[in-house]
């Protein structure tokens, strides 16, 4: 069974965080093993003071008393030790939790652009919280009932073989039943319980998609046919959980049906080894109260059971995350690029996001330090793939790109992208402070040096007026800050770490022409002895550019300064005269 | 949690009998000490092999009787928990579906998901294990205390001080933790948030290589996380020892009270041990209690989070405001839209986002809107949906102020084209039917066309049915925004708004756009928001709006006669065209004034 051995897998895992808590566990085992025995012989001596109330004027207060005091001694132990136990048992659950999400979240850090641009973001989440937070759950409950109950099985065990060995016999012989049944309903419902999991997964993904964008959602007054959708993956997620609860639910009355057998079968056999003078009527019955103390554990064992596979599920969901290819780690002998002198080569260069579908090839540039590159083209045509590569989110599939002469392979990824200063359309701001956003790339940074990079954005008057300043704390999506806004700040946080190379991909598209224009004034000092790639559909801002890319679909078509490439009357001329050209056909 | 309990009552008769066969269940149970007895004292007594036979088969038939009630429980336990769950998610789905602008402003996303996710599930298994389990244990420890009296009145006293000493540990224990595990859902929220933001910012993050610091500010979270939980954990680990010390030191008590009573032969030894037995019984039902508590207190804790959502709840309903005579007499003759004296505050801003806004717009008509970065554009045409109520004045549409027209019916006659192109996982045809649900094919097709995304679209494998990934994420910036335009037009609005459509997409894209949408003008009344002179200056009325204000209203030729601001702005997109500029002159007819 491939689900059978993906649980295994999971488990083997779960132990190998486990290890590192050895101590704990080690402490737990002890305490553990000291609760059960304790436990056992609280009932002994219990037993024993009974054994002295004789009858009317016949007790042996002394000999009680000295019982009454071993009791007390015996609970104090026991309670201690089932405090510290249970300590033990949460330090240990709630650090494996911990590292496991953080491993889940460096993961996260690792993967592949590829592999994120491609899930589905709301699943991942549902990963990283809801299935560790389950499997913490079935941890926790595992840890705290495994441990005891195992250990009250074998010593109820010893203690009934010592006490007579046919009757323990049968004990013996019928509990497996108990174990058979369990796992038999467990492999039944490990399936179940990663369907109910994959079925959240889908429905966080659907609440993440919709209640993030719950604007839109207003906007069409799709609120309706949206709920629907979520109602049919509802419906499917209680049909499902029903299933998975219900069926490892059945668990437990099971195997209390088995210890019921257990219990009949001692007291029938019990009875007839009685008849024939092989055990008294005290041993019996105490062996009866035996039974059931060692049965008890199994149905505790067995709800953990269906917890634990509960918790394996989601574990398996986690770990396949953890396990997730990583992008290739950086050359151990790779550079760190400091103060790149910005030579930037593209040789031969392929690439597609999807081998059926060829996007760039045979792409070739050269880029001398200082040069100001600016890409145009249609939409689509790979403008945003060439960034994409040049801050290598993507490798390319052949060719090579070199930075200062190295192949970009052999530089650490790190000192490469920091030393590009990258401005995107997309603009993205943290849930924090105005402040805390700008010094993104340089948290060191004094308020004199944030204040200075948001005055060359030109961001520093709207800041001001926001009801704390600087300290103002925004939302995850920037909140009531407008789009134009955000990408001020986003030009701010650039301004601020000054790198040696510029990426700006429609870095301006939503800022207002005559701040534009402030702004370009303050990129054309920053650009100075920089090197820069500029995506803009506005041609009017890379006019001055050193050189012009025109691309389309994924090549080159033309290139040059924009008066040679106008002269050309190309591509290049077509896309730049239409923008005036059309501006009136309907006059 | 009191709020969420009408979830649960559709399901009247699965909580009422899962509880019920549980007791059954446990009914069961405890009659098998009674034929144990018979098989004892009658079969071993008498030596009578066919009693015994009997009794064993007794025994055996009460498991079977006691499994089949189980069985039924734990269905009807499950059935009630997931269908209350469901039910709850959709209904929390459904309010946050319900809510406005505003509302959605003050809440945050992550914890949104969180509390439909994570929270609700915890809730669910509250409800489940309240079901299995909290009828059976009071039963079976006050019937325990029964007992007791019938076999002696002065050992049952001290069940009657233990009892109420084990609830007091018992929801004391509650009572205290349930704020920290309040306190453990926020940490996971933040959590959360984090885990989000780093997916969302992949690129930043990387870019400005922060990977590190991230996991470094990940762990912090975490482990604040953890510390929270652990600290909880402590207090609850309490529990067991504690109700186990109480439950011992009351067997102390009884044996002390039975070696006295059975001294002055007012109990049997037998007795004691029955007395103890039931003692016994309390503590087994109570390890299970104290699993349980920890679930519910956990659950009660979620609930309360998740019922805090329930509480936003929207101000402002539109029966609120009231016609006045003068505005229903305005219904015939009135401009087809009106900004009447408007200005809008958000809630919780200091200042004042628009101010005295005032200008009407015929049927047919376009309206251009520019204005600096932050200057009010956005917000000005969120009025027109209603998005956000007006802090004074009205927006009327045909005479009726906005505010009294049904949501659905206003935003029903609005295309909105919005800033961020966002689409949605599924087909480009599903994302087109936000549009308008019964859109034909041909009409979609149409809607392409004008949106210039016709050629995205065929160049897709399955054309309308091509996978669109979530967000829209397998699409380029100018793609997914000419679909969005393509969405706004399909539903053919009465009111067409462009909010800075068009930056993603390049100027032979926009031009044609453009002209596309002059072509299906005449009844449609468009608005477009812009930052490009270009996009607005042949538009009917162009309102230029300054830090909230408008600073002009009128044609393009009337603004840049008059309208400072407007200057500024066109001269800044066209220097050429400056007076007095040397370009200008030498320019003069040439490439970059054609539209002269």
């Amino acid at each position: 069974m491939a689900a059978d051995k993906k649980a295994s897998g999971a488990l083997r895992q779960v132990l190998a965080y486990i290890r590192r808590y050895w101590v704990f566990l080690g402490v737990s085992l002890l305490l553990a093993a000291a609760t059960v025995a304790l436990t056992l012989y609280v009932p002994v001596l219990t037993g024993d003071a009974v054994d002295l109330l004789l009858g009317k004027g016949q007790v042996d207060f002394a000999a009680v008393f000295a019982i009454m005091r071993r009791v007390a001694v015996a609970i104090a132990v026991t309670a201690l030790a089932q405090w510290g136990m249970n300590i033990c048992n949460n330090h240990i659950t709630y650090h494996v939790v911990k590292d496991i999400r953080e491993d889940a979240f460096s993961r996260i850090q690792e993967l592949p652009l590829k592999y994120l641009d491609a899930h589905a973001y709301g699943d991942i989440v549902s990963r990283v919280i809801a299935d560790v937070d389950t499997f913490a759950d079935g941890l926790l409950m595992g840890f705290t009932q495994l441990f005891t109950g195992v250990l009250t099985i074998g010593g109820t065990l010893v203690f009934m073989l010592a006490t007579n060995v046919p009757i323990a016999l049968v004990v013996i012989g019928i509990t497996p039943v108990s174990f058979l049944v369990a796992r038999f309903i467990a492999t039944r419902t490990y399936s179940m319980f990663k369907l109910q999991s994959e079925t959240r997964g889908e429905q966080t993904s659907l609440i993440e998609e919709m209640v993030g964008n719950q604007k839109i959602v207003k906007t069409f007054s799709r609120e309706e046919a949206v709920e629907q959708q979520f109602a049919e993956i509802n419906g499917r997620l209680e049909k499902c959980s029903l299933r998975a609860i219900f069926f490892s639910s059945i668990t437990n009355p099971a195997t209390r049906f088995v210890n019921s057998l257990v219990y009949a079968g001692v007291g029938i056999f019990g009875a007839f080894v009685a008849i024939r003078g092989g055990i008294s009527v005290g041993r019996l019955s105490c062996f009866l109260s035996y039974a059931n103390q060692y049965t008890k554990p199994f149905n505790e064992i067995s709800g953990v059971v269906t917890e634990l596979q509960n918790a394996l599920a989601c574990a398996a969901r986690i770990f396949e995350l953890i396990q997730e290819e990583p992008q290739t780690p950086d050359d151990p002998e790779a550079r760190a690029l400091t103060d790149a002198e910005g030579t930037v080569e593209m040789e031969n260069v392929y690439f597609s996001y999807v081998p059926e579908k060829k996007l760039i090839q045979n792409f070739d540039l050269q880029v001398k330090p200082g040069q100001r590159v600016a890409i145009v083209g249609p939409t689509g045509c790979g403008k945003t793939t060439v960034i994409n590569l040049l801050m290598r989110f993507y490798d390319v599939d052949s060719g090579r790109i070199k930075v200062d002469g190295t192949d970009v392979r052999h530089i650490t990824r790190g000192s490469l992208r920091t030393s590009y200063g990258m401005v995107l359309q997309e603009t993205w701001l943290r849930a924090g402070t105005i402040r805390d956003n700008i010094r993104m790339g340089r948290p060191e940074a004094t308020a004199e040096e944030v204040e200075q990079a948001a005055r060359a954005a030109h961001a520093h008057s709207f800041i001001r007026r926001l009801p704390q300043g600087y300290d103002t704390v925004i939302t995850e999506d920037g909140g009531s800050l407008s789009q134009g806004q955000k990408q001020l700040l986003c030009i701010a946080r650039v301004m601020l770490c000054l790198p040696s190379m510029l990426i700006l991909d429609e870095a301006t598209s939503s800022i207002d022409t005559r701040t534009e224009l402030k702004i370009q004034n303050a990129f054309a000092r920053m650009m100075e002895g920089r090197t820069s790639f500029i995506v803009a559909h506005r041609l009017s801002t890379i006019q001055e550019a050193d050189r012009i890319l025109v691309m389309r679909d994924g090549n080159i078509v033309e290139q040059g300064k924009h008066e040679e490439l106008l002269a050309r009357g190309g591509f290049y001329a077509a896309l730049y005269n239409s923008q005036f050209a059309v501006a009136d056909p309907g006059k | 949690m009191k709020r969420l309990l009408k979830y649960l009552a559709g399901y009247k008769k699965e909580t009422v009998l899962a509880p019920l066969f549980k007791l059954l269940e446990a009914g069961f149970e405890l009659l098998v000490p009674l034929v144990m007895a018979s098989i004892i004292d009658r079969g071993i007594a008498n030596r009578d092999m066919g009693h015994i036979g009997r009794m064993g088969a007794c025994l055996l038939a009460l498991a079977a009787v006691g499994l089949a009630a189980s069985i039924t429980a734990q269905y009807f336990a499950a059935r009630a928990a997931v269908g209350f769950s469901a039910k709850l998610r959709q209904a929390l789905f459904d309010h946050i579906q319900g809510l406005s602008f505003t509302s959605m402003d003050k809440a945050g996303t992550s914890t949104m998901i969180t509390r439909m996710t994570s929270d609700i599930n915890q809730v669910q298994s509250g409800i489940n294990m309240v079901l299995r389990l909290f009828l059976r244990s009071p039963v079976i420890v006050f019937g325990s205390m029964i007992m007791a009296f019938t076999i002696d009145v002065k050992s049952a006293w001290i069940f009657v001080v233990a009892i109420p000493l084990l609830a007091i540990v018992v929801f004391g224990i509650m009572v205290w933790t349930m704020p920290l595990y309040k306190k453990v859902q926020a940490g996971l929220d933040r959590v959360l948030g984090l885990t989000r933001e780093n997916l969302t910012g992949v690129r930043v993050i990387r870019a400005f290589h922060r990977e590190r610091e991230e996991e470094a500010r990940f762990r912090e979270d975490t482990g604040a996380l953890a510390a929270s939980q652990i600290f909880v954990g402590k207090i609850s680990a309490v529990m067991n020892p504690v109700t186990y010390v109480i439950v011992n030191g009351a067997v102390i008590a009884l044996i002390y009270t039975g070696a006295v009573q059975v001294n002055i032969g007012a109990l049997s030894q037998g007795e004691v041990v029955a007395i103890i037995n039931y003692m016994s019984q309390i503590l087994v039902e109570l390890v299970k209690l104290a699993n349980l508590i920890i679930t519910i207190t956990k659950a009660l804790a979620c609930a309360d989070r998740v019922a805090n959502v329930f509480e936003i709840t929207d101000p402002g309903s539109p029966e609120a405001v009231p016609e006045s005579r003068e505005e229903a007499s305005k219904g015939i003759g009135a401009p087809f839209l009106e900004f009447d004296h408007v200005s809008l505050t958000y809630e919780g801003a200091g200042d004042e986002t628009l101010h005295d806004i005032h200008f009407k717009v015929e049927r047919g008509e376009t309206v251009g809107i520019i204005g600096g970065t932050g200057s009010g554009k956005t917000s000005l045409v969120n009025l027109i949906p209603g998005f956000y109520p007006v802090t004074e004045g009205a927006v009327r549409l045909e005479g009726r102020d906005i505010r009294r027209i049904p949501e659905a019916e206003l935003r029903g006659r609005i295309g909105v084209v919005p800033q961020k192109a966002v689409l949605f996982k599924g087909t480009i045809r599903g994302n087109l039917q936000w549009g308008r649900p019964d859109a034909t094919e041909e009409e979609m097709w149409r809607a392409l066309e004008l949106a210039q995304a016709a050629e995205i679209v065929e160049g897709k494998e399955g054309a309308l049915d091509a996978e669109v990934a979530q967000n829209g994420r397998n699409l380029s910036g100018g793609q997914r925004q000419r679909l969005t335009i393509a969405r706004a037009l399909v539903r053919r609005p009465e009111i067409l708004i462009l909010d800075d459509s068009a930056s993603a997409l390049d100027y032979a894209t926009d031009a044609k756009l453009r002209a596309a949408l002059r072509g299906i003008e005449g009844e449609t009344t468009t608005f477009i928001v812009s930052q490009r002179a270009s996009t607005i200056r042949h538009a009917d009325k162009i309102l230029v709006l300054e830090d909230g204000r408008a600073a002009g209203i009128g044609t393009h030729e009337e603004l840049l006669a008059g309208c400072e601001v407007y200057q500024e702005i066109y001269y800044s997109q066209y220097p050429q065209e400056r007076p007095g500029s040397a370009k200008a002159q030498a320019a003069e007819g040439g490439v970059g004034n054609g539209g002269r």
